[in-house]
């Protein structure tokens, strides 16, 4: 286990410091700066990337093949319409939502705690919406047609139905990726702005200077950068909540038993910050071990976030015992058999692993001495993610697989192309956060200055 | 309220029980299961699927910078100079034919397109169609274009022209001549054909010493052989169903096939309606439905319809045939004097009440049940009916005449007459046949018609003594295993490609006549057999017609020739019923008859309900609910005892000859017997065909072509995956298809109703939709419906549906608009049986509808829900959230656009889907505008009745109405208004315009309460 520094004597509610001691504001910039500013990538970040990439290529091929055949190469049939496409779109969208909570909420919220973690967090939410992204477009039978669904006019006089939930999901998804990649790069300005400056490559120097839009650090543009940035965190915080409300809407305004159900929005809003500090934690332990970023992301910040883990697995274990109680209650028999055919039927074992992984595991984090062990913490976000993929399959897959007339049920099998698609994704996603760490400070330079001590004893904090 | 929960927990609580799938819940199932992906791992072996992906990269990259080279067409196009006088671009002809289907006969309107035919009706003026047909004739428009019929004449596999084969039979004609045909020989089907028989006549006229034989797989041989010996002559039972009130059916599935199906259907389903109760109430007499006796092996569509089933081995049959006779009082006839009498525990267990063990049924027959009926027998004489199945042996046969003519039924229920096909008795058979090839006898044979290399029992190796003929000529559709033997093929023209004629199975003659130039120069066997006289090249209509000038000389020829051709019927050609009486010494043969044997199994042969003999291998048309393969069905108790499971592979050995199968596990068998169907594992078929099932001729023997004991079953170890519709039996207790005894509907009319709450119609966010015109609907009686599939396949020809094939339909994705859902109930030794068509329901508050993100489905003014393809772009959510599962998606290219003939094929009033789209019924709204067009151009309303879908015109059974629902006085209103009708999942409030009227069984009050 890692210890922590604690100056002897220290009282029993002794919090530690964000940063450990002995950091400057120079320090600082020259620890963050330098993986980006430095010569040339270490061995590892090109392995890693090689194999990201190669999974990129995957998907590629497998969206080749999926336009040159259509949507039958997936396991998708005729109860079971939706498969692997509609269970990642929903686990990636998920995922994209700690980041966004951690960057708004925590930020509106004055949580000192979440500046190590925001930048990579808000990272994480842009590819994990970029990935999901792909999801809805290719799995449409004639995903060259997808603007249709978008309202704009035309010689036809057609508009796309508005009563539709999945017409909801273009304007949610699509208002949570532009507020999302708004947000980042504003966020990003001023260290754009210190790369700029540290630059000794001239191309880098010009490509970090456009980007940085003539950032000078002057008054007048701090003043602008925080009205800015308080004013996309209040955009972002309804969004937060919105995008995997309409989400869930996706299921709810079906009629389908396992779908048709209220408790859906709450449930699938927890769902989604679960998955999403799964994720955060899954990124930042390797991250912080790689590039000895332990100084920053602290131990302190590891904890907290467990503990954020731990209460949304418990909001999202009411829900799941909520849903047995309502199918129970209602006594209407579709639902009952809905929820008896997930403990027992033919997808059981998906149910009760899904269980074991988001109602079980998560328990451990109880433990303080669990909370702070950081390959446990690991191991349980793998867990809680892989539980958080089940949840979906659960609700896609067992629902549609066994409806109302049991002439038509039918089981469902993913092919080779729903795993490679799938596989492509998760690819696509680390590739992306490999470029991220190599090109653009991974944590908030400027942000992290201000949370020195340094920074108080000049009266200067940020946010 | 609380008295309508108690009438449905009345009518629901019966033990339902899941698929026996999951009943069983053994370890290879449980394996299936937790086998999680196990899809996955094929597209990686399968070396067609890597293949096809590479070329597909390849020619995506190579057609990427090709698309604007596309050349115009390279043939030259010539538009009509004159045009054909009733040729109306857009308009449809229709012309009265036939299709002809071994020793049976369907007349039938064609509807012609632009010179092409696209889909077959039957002929509403005949009285064996009345309008509608089976399957096999809808399947027939596929037959036509099927794109591997085979093309050219062929000597020994190279293409010859017709002419060096004229001048082959001119030589060996000659020879022939000499020896006045003693070498000589003829082998046919079934002729219905007068034209063809008269033709073969001359042809043995001329050649005196030549011989005609005469070869079905799938034949009526035992039932003319029991006619023997019941009369002493050849005849043929017809039946007239409509008068029977009483029916009892010793193995003969009537309604499921055979020649004369279509009108036993129509008349038995007559029989099944009831009056309101209403007006039983008021004086008028009760409802008069018949009621169905059935004693089989293998659950036949007729079974299904019984109101009492007896599961028995069908070797067992003759022994339960003899006892009712005996009880009946047929003078002559006692039961076998070793069957014990039986106790009454033994009548509830034949009568499958649960918990009762059945096995001691099986060693004979409960006393009870066997005076039961033979009292519900004699109480209606006259009005009663005793049938044999075409499988059971002669004596049988005579027993069912004999007790028809006890209880006097000859006459009224059932009449006599002489067989339609003129093989019967003039021609010899294959077994005669194949001993003069096998001494050397025979030097020029010429097969016209069917496959019997294939079909031919596992006892006569046809194919090797065809190489003793010096000179053998085939006839045929396909290249088949027949045309691979022979040393001449000629493409046989189709029956809608052909001039001929054909006699139905009341005897009446229908003209066939060609609905389009033979697409390949097929030749008929009229034009086939002219080669043999001295002009060779005589026109099949120069034949068809000279024949029937000779029939109807006189000055008014050419007028009733045309009369004959318009009405698809020449006028008095229906047969005379024959007086016939009961030989005194008939029971004799039945003195044969054992009592039941023991415990060794039986092994049971039937026409496949889809290839029939394997003639429509290659039809995918024809699909039942286990699709692309057969399988050797038992009954759960035996899978048991034999310790296998369904999907199993074994091999069947019967005395050596070896097949091997995969087992089936198919509920209300009769133990201790295994029935395969014929047709399937061919191995010389087209695309379509290959590779699928296992050739249950090898172990047929001409002795035993239907029932043969001592089967030995070898398990094998090994597992084949088989292609089901529908993996789940069980209603799971949910009222879906809802059903009551007579007795208790006369009691409690509004059962069906009362089975669940639907609620109020306003209970819906949106404006309800007003309708200012028509208002379509549909009803559905389940009732009447025998769960035939005529309508699925019909509805599949109407509206260009594709054929998905095996891998998909494992995958879920068969296309059918129009599916019959099929449940059993009850105890699985001896299930009930029901059905259930279910096409879209058209919601009035569609769940559809309003999950649609592009409003690719919407209501139309007339309350239809419209399938916008153009606009769809395949998010699935419509099917997703249809509660009915009646939307088919386009997951992959199916429909045929490469084909040439599958082209032509197309109804060119219903769009062809491509790949990406949402499909499904549309209440065949092609026709719906066909029939407002026209009635606004006359300037009148649209008649009730006018407007028929493609499942209703087709249905024997008229078990579907549609029509006008906003006109009360309509056919489907009152069906609606009936207290039998009852919505489908109606609580869910998505208020369905297909309603269904509930089915009801007639069981004999005699028997206990229980199970029938």
């Amino acid at each position: 286990m890692e210890t922590e520094p604690r100056p002897a004597g220290a009282p029993q509610n002794f919090e530690p410091p964000l940063v450990a001691p002995g950091y400057s504001f120079a320090t600082v910039t020259d620890k963050i700066g330098s993986i980006v500013l430095g010569r040339g990538a270490p061995m590892g970040w090109w392995i890693g990337f090689g194999i990201s990439f190669a999974l990129v290529m995957g998907l590629m091929l497998s969206i080749a093949y999926l336009l040159a055949r259509g949507v039958g190469i997936w396991g998708v049939n005729a109860p079971v319409g939706w498969g692997f496409a509609i269970i990642n779109f929903v686990w990636w969208i998920g995922i994209g939502h700690a980041g966004t909570l951690i960057s708004a909420i925590l930020l509106l919220l004055r949580q000192g705690w979440r500046t190590s973690i925001n930048r990579f967090a808000e990272a994480m939410t842009l590819f994990a919406v970029a990935c999901a992204g792909i999801f809805p477009l290719i799995h449409m039978g004639r995903p060259w047609l997808a603007y249709w669904l978008t309202p704009y006019p035309n010689t036809m006089g057609l508009w796309p139905n508005f009563r539709s939930p999945l017409v909801w999901d273009v304007f949610a998804v699509s208002t949570y990726a532009i507020v999302s990649a708004l947000f980042w790069f504003v966020g990003l300005i001023p260290d754009l702005a210190t790369l700029r400056d540290r630059a000794k490559n001239r191309s880098a120097r010009i490509a970090y200077g456009m980007l940085a839009m003539g950032w000078r650090g002057s008054a007048a543009h701090w003043h602008r950068y925080e009205v800015a940035s308080l004013l996309l965190a209040g955009l972002a915080t309804p969004l937060v909540v919105s995008v995997h409300t309409v989400v869930s809407f996706d299921f709810t305004i079906g009629i389908i038993p396992g779908w048709h159900a209220t408790i859906f929005p709450p449930y699938f809003v927890a769902g989604a910050i679960y998955a999403g500090f799964a994720m955060v934690l899954l990124i930042a332990i390797p991250l912080r071990a790689v590039y000895g970023l332990q100084d920053f992301i602290t131990l302190r910040h590891l904890r907290n976030m467990a503990k954020v883990l731990l209460a949304t697995s418990m909001i999202v274990c009411y829900g799941y015992l909520m849903e047995a109680f309502f199918a129970w209650y209602s006594g209407n028999p579709y639902e009952q058999s809905m929820i008896l055919n997930r403990m027992t039927g033919p997808y059981g074992w998906a149910y009760w692993s899904l269980l074991a992984c988001n109602l079980v595991t998560p328990q451990l984090l109880w433990f303080g001495r669990v909370r702070s062990c950081v390959p446990m913490l690991f191991v349980i976000s793998l867990i809680v993610s892989m539980g958080m993929w089940l949840e979906r399959f659960v609700i896609v897959v067992t629902s549609l697989s066994r409806d109302f007339l049991p002439s038509s049920w039918g089981m469902y099998y993913p092919t080779f192309w729903d795993w490679s698609t799938f596989l492509g994704t998760l690819g696509l996603f680390v590739m992306l956060l490999f470029l991220f760490i190599r090109f653009l400070p991974m944590i908030s330079i400027f942000e992290m200055r201000a949370i020195l001590p340094e920074a108080e004893v000049e009266g200067h904090v940020h946010s | 309220m609380s008295e309508a929960r108690r009438a449905s927990q009345r009518f629901t609580e019966r033990r339902a029980w899941r698929s026996l799938e999951d009943l069983a819940d053994n370890p290879q199932f449980q394996e299936i299961l937790q086998r999680e992906f196990p899809a996955q791992a094929s597209e990686w072996d399968d070396p067609t699927g890597r293949r096809r992906f590479l070329q597909l990269m390849g020619a995506s990259l190579a057609f990427a910078g090709m698309t604007a080279c596309t050349k115009p067409f390279g043939e030259k196009i010539v538009p009509y100079v004159k045009q054909p006088e009733d040729l109306i671009p857009g308009k449809p002809l229709f012309y009265a034919s036939a299709i002809r289907l071994a020793a049976g006969t369907l007349p039938v309107l064609v509807t012609s397109t632009m010179g092409r035919p696209i889909k077959i009706e039957g002929n509403p003026d005949h009285p064996e169609s009345l309008g509608a047909t089976d399957v096999f004739t809808q399947a027939a428009l596929l037959g036509l274009y099927d794109p591997d019929r085979s093309k050219t004449v062929t000597n020994l596999g190279g293409i010859r022209p017709y002419s060096d084969l004229l001048g082959v039979i001119h030589e060996a004609a000659d020879a022939q001549r000499v020896a006045r045909g003693a070498g000589l020989r003829l082998l046919t089907g079934a002729v219905t054909s007068p034209t063809l028989a008269w033709q073969i006549a001359e042809l043995l006229r001329r050649f005196p010493l030549a011989k005609w034989h005469r070869y079905e797989a799938v034949d009526d041989g035992n039932a003319r052989a029991g006619a023997l010996q019941a009369f002493g002559e050849v005849v043929e039972a017809r039946l007239h169903l409509e008068k029977a009130d009483v029916i009892l059916s010793l193995d003969a599935d009537f309604l499921g096939g055979g020649p004369g199906q279509v009108r036993h259907v129509r008349d038995f389903a007559r029989r099944r309606r009831v009056s309101q109760p209403g007006e039983a109430a008021a004086g008028r007499p009760a409802p008069a439905m018949n009621r169905l006796y059935v004693a089989e092996s293998m659950p036949s569509l007729t079974g299904a319809m019984a109101d009492h089933r007896f599961s028995l081995r069908s070797g067992d049959i003759a022994a339960f045939a003899k006892a009712v006779a005996s009880a009946v009082g047929v003078p002559g006839v006692s039961r076998s004097a070793d069957v014990p009498p039986l106790a009454e525990a033994d009548l509830a267990s034949t009568l499958g009440v649960p918990g009762v063990n059945r096995r001691a049924s099986v060693e004979g027959f409960s006393e009870t049940a066997l005076a039961a009926i033979a009292r519900d027998l004699r109480a209606h004489p006259r009005r009663g009916l005793v049938l044999a199945g075409a499988g059971q042996p002669p004596p049988v046969h005579a027993l069912a005449h004999a007790m028809n003519q006890t209880l006097g039924n000859a006459g009224q229920t059932v009449t006599y007459q002489l067989p339609a096909d003129a093989g019967v008795g003039a021609a010899e058979t294959l077994a005669d046949l194949a001993n003069d090839m096998g001494a050397g006898r025979v030097q020029l044979l010429v097969i016209m018609g069917g496959n019997p290399v294939f079909t031919a029992p596992a006892d006569i190796n046809l194919g090797d003594l065809l190489s003793k003929v010096g000179l053998t000529i085939h006839l045929g559709l396909h290249d088949d295993e027949t045309a691979a033997h022979c040393h001449w093929h000629v493409p046989e023209a189709h029956d809608l490609e052909s001039w001929s004629d054909a006699r139905s199975a009341d005897g009446s003659v229908t003209l066939l006549q060609p609905l389009i130039a033979p697409l390949y120069n097929g030749k008929t066997a009229h034009e086939l057999l002219a080669a043999f006289t001295e002009s060779p090249l005589r026109s099949g209509a120069e034949i068809v017609k000279e024949f029937w000038a000779r029939q109807m000389p006189g000055p008014g020829f050419e007028r009733n020739w045309e009369r004959a051709l318009h009405d698809g019927l020449v006028a008095g050609t229906q047969f005379q019923s024959r007086e016939v009486r009961l030989q005194p010494g008939f029971s004799q043969e039945s003195e044969a008859i054992a009592a039941p044997g023991d415990g060794d199994l039986e092994l049971v042969f039937k026409p496949d309900a889809s290839l029939y003999d394997g003639r429509f291998a290659n039809n995918g048309w024809l699909l039942t609910k286990l699709t692309w393969d057969n399988a050797a069905l038992v009954s759960p108790a035996t899978a048991k005892k034999l310790g296998l499971a369904a999907e199993d592979l074994v091999v069947l050995n019967l005395g050596g000859r070896r097949v091997r199968a995969p087992l089936w596990v198919l509920p209300g068998h009769a133990d201790d017997s295994v029935t395969v169907h014929l047709g399937y594992g061919r191995k010389r078929v087209g695309s379509v065909g290959r590779r699928s099932g296992f050739d249950a001729y090898a172990v047929r023997l001409s002795s035993s072509p239907w029932i043969a004991r001592g089967l030995r079953i070898e398990p094998t170890g090994k597992r084949y995956r088989l292609a089901v519709t529908q993996d789940h039996g069980s209603m799971e207790g949910r009222p879906l298809v809802r059903h009551a005894k007579l007795s208790q509907y006369l009691e409690h009319p509004d059962f069906a109703r009362e089975m669940e709450e639907v609620p109020a119609s306003d209970l819906s966010l949106y404006p309800p939709v007003k309708y200012a015109g028509h208002a379509w609907g549909m009803a559905i009686d389940l009732n009447a419906c025998i769960g035939c599939n005529a309508c699925t396949v019909a509805c599949q020809a109407e509206n260009n549906i594709p054929i998905v094939g095996k891998e998909q339909v494992i995958r879920n994705r068969e296309m059918h608009w129009i599916r019959v859902d099929r449940y059993f109930e009850g105890d699985p030794e001896t299930p009930e049986i029901y059905h259930q068509p279910v096409p879209c329901m058209q919601c009035e508050d569609a769940p559809c509808e309003q999950v649609c993100p592009v409003a690719a489905t919407a209501h139309s003014s007339e309350g239809l829900n419209d399938m916008v393809y153009n606009r769809c772009v395949g998010t699935r959510y419509c099917a997703n959230n249809c509660p009915y599962k009646v939307r088919r998606f386009n997951f992959l290219q199916y429909s045929d656009y490469a084909s040439p003939t599958a082209r032509l094929l197309f109804n060119p009033n219903v769009t062809v889907r491509t790949r990406g789209v949402m499909e499904k019924c549309t209440y065949c709204v092609q026709r719906i505008n066909a029939v407002r067009n026209t009635t606004e151009v006359e300037g009148r309303p649209i008649r009730d009745g006018e407007i028929q879908t493609a499942c209703q015109q087709v249905c024997p059974a008229e078990a579907i109405v549609f029509g006008d629902l906003s006109d009360p006085a309509s056919r489907v209103s009152r069906l609606k208004a009936e207290p039998r009708n009852y919505a489908l999942l109606g609580n869910l409030n998505t208020r369905p315009r297909t309603t269904y009227l509930a089915s009801l069984k007639n069981p004999n009050p005699e028997f206990p309460e229980g199970k029938a």
